[in-house]
Parts: C-alpha cells; structure tokens; sequence
C-alpha cells in the first residue's frame, strides 16, 4: 500500500514535473491577414536585442524613431544587451518580450524545431511579402527544416583586412600558397626569436579564424542533407588544415601562442589589426566601423579571403550569416510585433539607417541597391561578398553550436601537434557529431 | 469504526488519540517538509524522469535508455571526471594543507597578527569572477605581471591556463590564493587547542612537530574533517573559476560566431558541473544533462557518507 502511494506521488510528480517544463504552448492571436485594416489602437510592445555599445545603441534607436514615425500608435520599450539564454527562460516562464533578435544563428533550428519563435509563414503572407527580397543564402541560416521562424536583421560577411604600410606595395593574396608566402615575408622577429608583428596568424584560436569563417577558403562543407557530418569526408576539410598546420609550424606553436596572449581585447582599440601588430586578418565588415573609430589614421584595404590555390573559382565568396528577430511564442501583442519585425527586416531606410552607422550588411536587395548607402571602397568589397554566387553560410543544424566546438577542438588539437593523424581527427569528429545528432534528434 | 479503550485511570480515550502526537509532529514539520518536497525531492523526481526523455526545454520525447548509453560513450564527460577527481585528489588536501599552515604560522606572531589575519582571509572576500579574471592576468605569459618578473630574473615561466599541463596547477594556486576561509577556521580551531596540553607534552620532552602530531592534529581533528568533507562537496561542483579561468584564456569573447570550446585548453579544465550546464543549457540537452546531474548527485553522497562515516567513527574514538 505504501509502496503504491509512493509510485503514485511520483508519478503524479513526473506529469506536474513535465507540464510545468513544456509550458507556452499558446497559440499566437493576432496574426495579420491579407489585407486587413491594422487596428491602431495605442499599444506598448516590448523589445529585446543584444546592442550594447553606444554607437550600436544610437544607431538602433534612430532606425527605430522611423518606425516611430511611421507607427506613432505603437510604443516601443526596449531592454539591451540581451543573450539567447534569457530570450529562452522568458518563453519558459511564460513571460517573453513581444520582440526579440539574437546576434548568433546558431539557435535558429531549436527556435523553429521547438516553437520557441513563431512560425512567421502566416504572417509574411498576411503581409504580402515576397522572401525574394533576401538573397538566397539567408533562408539557410534563417529556416530549418523548411519553417522560417526568424527574420534576417542585417548580414555579416567576411573578408582580408591588410595594413597597407606593413604590407609594403604587396597586393592582397589570392590563394592560400600566396597567403603563406606572404605571412611569412612580412613576419619580424624580435633577437630572441618572438614575434613583434606578425604576417598573418593563422592559429584557428586566432579571433575570427573559426571553422565557419575559413571553410569557404576551400569550400570545405560540414554536413550532409540528413544533418550527419561532412567533415571527415569533404577533403577540403583536411586540405586546409595541412595548410594551417604548416604555417603554424612555421611560426611555431609555442611562438604563435606566447604573441596571441599578448594581444588585447578583440572588440576594442587593442585589437592587433588596429594595433599594427599583424599585416593581415580575417574579421567581419563591422571592423570597418571600428577602425574608423579607435584607428582612424591606420591605412587598410579589404579584399575576399584567399582560397585553395586548385579551386580559384571560390575567390570573390565568403561567410555569411547575421543577426535575426522573430516574435516569441506567448507573445502578448503580435499584430503590433509584427509591423515592427517587418519594419526593421524589410524597411530599406531602416536598414540603410542602421547599415551606415554600424556597417553591418544590408540584408534585402533594395537596401542593398539603396543610393542612401555609404559605399566606401573598402565596406564595398563586404557588399560584394555578400552578392558573390561562391559565399556560403552554416546552414541552420539543430547542434550548430556543439558541430563547432567539436571541430574547432580538433583543429587546436592538430596545429599544437597534440593530434598528429588528421584522417583519425576527423573520423572523430564525425563520430562525435552523428552521436550527438542521435542523442538530440534522432536519426 | 470507533472503539474505546480504557485509559490509565480507567477512563475511556478514543484509539485516535494516539495519533495526536505524531500529527503533531507532522504539523511541526510541515515547514521543513513543504520545502523537502518542492526543492529536493520534486525536482529530483522530475530529473530521473526527465533523463529518459529527450527534453530540449520544450518539448519531450520518450528515449528509454539513450541518455545514459550515450554517456558511457561521451569523451568529453569522462574527461571532466578525470579533471574533477584531479582537483578533488589535489586541490582539496593542498588547501588544507596550505590553510593550515597558514593558519599555524598567524597563531605564531607576535606583532601584527591582526593585521596579516586581514591579509590572508581578503582574497576569499574577492567575487570568484573577479578573483579569476584578476589571476588569468597576473599570470598570463605576454602581459602579465608574474611572468614578466620570472622573465627579467632569467626564470621560465608556463603558459600557467593556455597548456594543457598547468591548466588545473593553475587553478590549484588560485585556490590557494582564496585559503582565508579555510585558514579562518583553522584559527579558530587551533587557538582552541589548551595550552595546558602543549605544557604537558614539553615536560614530557615533546618537540615541536611532535606536539603538532599528537596535541593539535588530535584536537582540531573533526575541524579538519568538516574542513574535507565541505571541501570535497564544493570542488565537485567546481565552475566559475574554471569556466572563466578557460574563457579569458582562450580569448572567446562570447560574440556572434564566436566559438567558445569548455574546458580550454584541451579540456584541461573542463569539469563535470561545467559539462552538465553545457549540455542543459548551451545544447539544449536537457535529457542528457539529468543524466549528468543524477551521476553528481550519487558520486556527491558516497563521498559525503563516506567522509560522515569517518568523522562518525572519529567522534565515537574521541568519546
């Protein structure tokens, strides 16, 4: 008898326990249809976003005084400097923003698999918008499994940043043998041997020189269409590791190491691009804005990243990805939420706005083609990344996240000499991945 | 039904009466025992239950056993074992050790005990993450102050969080640097060791590290053991100081596309609270992470019934 009452606590414990935890499963009232009269009633939506910096914080609250403009009936109260993790224990509680973005994609699959964003289907056709307005690329990292519950909010790509005075009339290279050469050439020693300026660093631990941004150096791809690993199978993969490794090696590990602990902040004026301390680097187009800011004096061009010296047609590609926004699931005032996702995703002055004050990458092609945008040679050379047939995103993976760290362990591993059978290394990470996706997804 | 029987004087109670206490009790214990069950055994119920599902914080699934399959082979998991039983094997006796020895050498002052009391117990006020910040920098091989010294006297010194080997030594001396609250304690213990005790053993000849062995260690004994057993306890649900220790060295900045590897470098320093939070709350995991969490759970009762039935036996010696 005490037994069973015991089984019976528990078990009512456990369906409390799972009601408690799956909880937000409203549906969502409010959704636009087409074209229906919007009820202008006034109305205060809440909204948070992940800008923290002050010229972010200005850029973001001018792109949103249009909207304002445009819709005086909808107040909007904003939080700042917001991450994943609370968007995620907001929905849980039951309590979430009525807008929300998110600065990473790596959460893009769990937001649509889960619902924790809503699905933006109907919405979009309530509104009559055509997606054609997005280049191609960003429904991969804004979609998973067909269902877009995000909207693009500005793309980022990357490219070479060179220092025009340490690059001594050099060209930017094209291919990784020229990259090498070149890294090499422009490398001082101090007597005892350690490195004072730096060529390139081409350590995988280096700031932006992660897998996802230096894949499309060798086309390199990372998972097949039913989500299981590509990695140790796509010799691109290996291809440029050996590269890596033998520049690396070069530098010296150790060498290499001891001069990145020397370097400050990557977000500040102590960056070693701006510091003059390497001749070039892998960084995103926003690093333009920065080096207007803390480095106005310093002499840089941009071009693409090099690629594999065999596959000369990548040249001109790059990454991308970007920031994305979507209305939470138990949401209070979706109708008012939407106009301004729609507004800050679709507006071409929002997003001119916003673009020519953080230089992030318009994410519609009238924005784009917008003559308000500031198009200086060097953001230019981003633009054109971002239109380039050969550019390539992670496309949205329910471990994203876990799928990077794993390579990334095993590309430090490699270059520090701690794993010396790369075809080994790779299998691993292959198994590790497929693991993993049985564990989270199935399959 | 209700039946009588017959009191001591010979008066009828009820048989209920008998219950009177016991329900009074229950109603004294009702506090205690509302907050048993919401916060230990409701969540520990919901854990087991949650580890045979696959629970990405929204939605559930059935998995029967795939949970705890997939940790038998989870690399990195048992990687983080080995790194928290590192720390409890190393970490936990060099700050008694050092605690103690700290302790002993402020009960030897004769001037400015106060003071230097105050010296050594400031590191422990410090926040863990300021504290950690604080050391990654002192000890960092480009900029930091300590190598910069070793270096201008000819002395090497290592990449103290960057290598793999001194990554957990690192952390090591960190928790030695924050020895106050230990040697706070110890103080205390050993200013309570009577005097009379000292005297005894020199008239009988005893030197000094003989009436350390067999008048202070005896005495301060069970404060020893609380010291072990709480010691034993945090370290297996050390994080802060690793997770942050990991991220400033790797130099992740926690932005888009930035990829942060726990445990940097080569999961020197991943431990297994560290993992469990990974799984749960960065891969949505959650299943999983319940898996990890009741592993903890168990492996932190046998070592505290273990370290309790010590201390029993200690305490039934000295009775």
């Amino acid at each position: 008898m005490r037994s069973s009452l015991l089984l019976a606590a528990a078990a009512g414990l456990a369906v409390l326990a799972s009601a408690a935890c799956t909880a937000g499963n409203e549906t969502a009232p409010g959704v636009p249809s087409a074209g229906s009269t919007p009820n202008r009633e006034p109305v205060t939506i809440t909204m948070w976003h992940g800008f923290s910096a002050d010229n972010e914080l200005k850029a973001f609250d001018d792109a949103l005084a249009g909207f304002r403009a445009k819709y005086p009936w909808i107040t909007v109260k904003t939080t700042k400097a917001v991450q994943d993790d609370q968007i995620i224990q907001s929905v849980r509680g039951g309590n979430p923003p009525d807008v929300a973005l998110s600065f990473t994609t790596d959460s893009v699959a769990t937001f649509c698999k889960t619902g924790l964003f809503q699905d933006l289907a109907p919405y979009l056709s309530g509104s009559r918008i055509d997606t054609a307005i997005f280049p191609k690329v960003i429904a991969d990292y804004t979609e998973y499994q067909g269902k877009r519950c995000v909207m693009p909010m500005l793309a980022d790509t990357y490219g070479l940043y060179y220092n025009k005075k340490l690059m001594k009339g050099a060209p930017p290279p094209k291919t990784l043998s020229e990259l090498a050469d070149l890294a090499k050439k422009l490398t001082v020693r101090d007597k005892d041997g350690a490195i004072k300026v730096a060529g390139f660093n081409p350590s995988a631990q280096m700031y932006e020189n992660v897998p996802i941004h230096t894949a499309p150096m060798t086309g390199a791809k990372w998972t097949n269409p039913d989500g299981t690993s590509a990695i140790g199978g796509d010799p691109a993969w290996k291809q440029f590791m050996t590269w890596q490794k033998d520049l690396v090696d070069w530098f010296g590990y150790d060498n290499l190491e001891k001069f990145r602990k020397t370097f400050g902040d990557e977000f500040s004026a102590d960056n070693p691009f701006m510091k003059g301390r390497v001749a070039m680097a892998i960084d995103g187009e926003w690093r333009n804005a920065m080096l207007a800011a803390d480095a106005p004096g310093l002499e840089y061009g941009t071009a693409p990243l090099p690629v594999a010296d065999d596959k000369p047609q990548l040249y001109g590609g790059g990454f991308i990805a970007g920031t994305v926004i979507g209305i939470p699931r138990g949401a209070q005032h979706n109708t008012a939420a939407w106009e301004l996702v729609k507004y800050l995703t679709t507006d071409t002055d929002a997003l001119v706005t916003l673009s020519n004050a953080i230089r992030n990458v318009p994410s519609t092609l009238p924005a784009l083609q917008s003559p308000k945008l500031d198009k200086d040679p060097n953001f230019q050379t981003f633009l054109d990344i971002f239109a380039n047939p050969a550019s390539t995103t992670l496309p949205a993976h329910i471990n994203s996240a876990f799928n990077q760290q794993t390579l990334q362990e095993a590309q430090e591993a490699w270059e520090s000499g701690r794993a010396t059978d790369l075809d080994a290394l790779l299998a691993g990470v292959d198994k590790k991945i497929n693991d993993k996706l049985k564990l989270t997804a199935g399959g | 039904m209700a039946t009588t029987t017959l009191g001591r004087r010979g008066r009828a109670v009820p048989v209920g009466g008998r219950h009177r206490p016991a329900l009074r009790a229950l109603l004294y214990l009702s506090p205690w025992l509302a907050g048993f069950s919401v916060f230990f055994a409701y969540p520990l119920i919901a854990t087991v239950y949650f580890s045979f599902q696959r629970y990405d914080l929204f939605t559930l699934e059935p998995v029967g056993l795939l949970n705890y399959r997939y940790f038998l082979q989870d690399e990195a998991a048992w990687t983080a074992i080995r790194n928290t039983l590192w720390l409890v094997v190393v970490m936990v006796p060099a700050r008694l050790l050092f605690g103690l020895g700290v302790a002993q050498l402020v009960t030897k002052l004769k001037a400015g005990a106060g003071f230097y009391r105050t010296v050594f117990y400031l590191p422990s006020l410090v926040p863990l993450v300021a504290g950690t910040l604080g050391f990654v920098y002192l000890l960092n091989p480009g900029t930091g102050p300590v190598p910069t010294i070793l270096s201008a006297v000819g002395l090497p010194s290592p990449d103290w969080f960057g290598d793999p080997g001194w990554a957990k030594p690192g952390l090591t001396l960190l928790g030695l640097w924050s020895v106050g609250d230990l040697m706070v304690i110890f103080l205390a213990a050993l200013l309570d060791v009577p005097k009379q005790l000292y005297e005894a053993a020199a008239l009988d000849g005893a030197g000094p590290w003989q009436q350390f062995f067999h008048v202070t260690l005896p005495v301060i004994r069970p404060v020893l053991m609380f010291a072990a057993v709480t010691g034993v306890i945090q370290t297996l649900q050390y994080f802060t100081q690793a997770m942050v220790a990991a991220r400033v060295a790797s130099g992740s900045t926690d932005s888009a596309g930035s990829v942060f590897t726990p445990g940097y470098p080569a999961q020197s320093t991943l431990t297994f609270p560290e993992w469990l939070f990974h799984q749960g709350f960065r891969d949505f995991a959650m299943g999983y992470a319940c898996v990890l969490a009741l592993i903890l759970f168990a492996v932190s009762m046998v070592f505290t019934l273990f370290l309790l039935r010590q201390f029993r036996g200690l305490a039934e010696e000295d009775a």
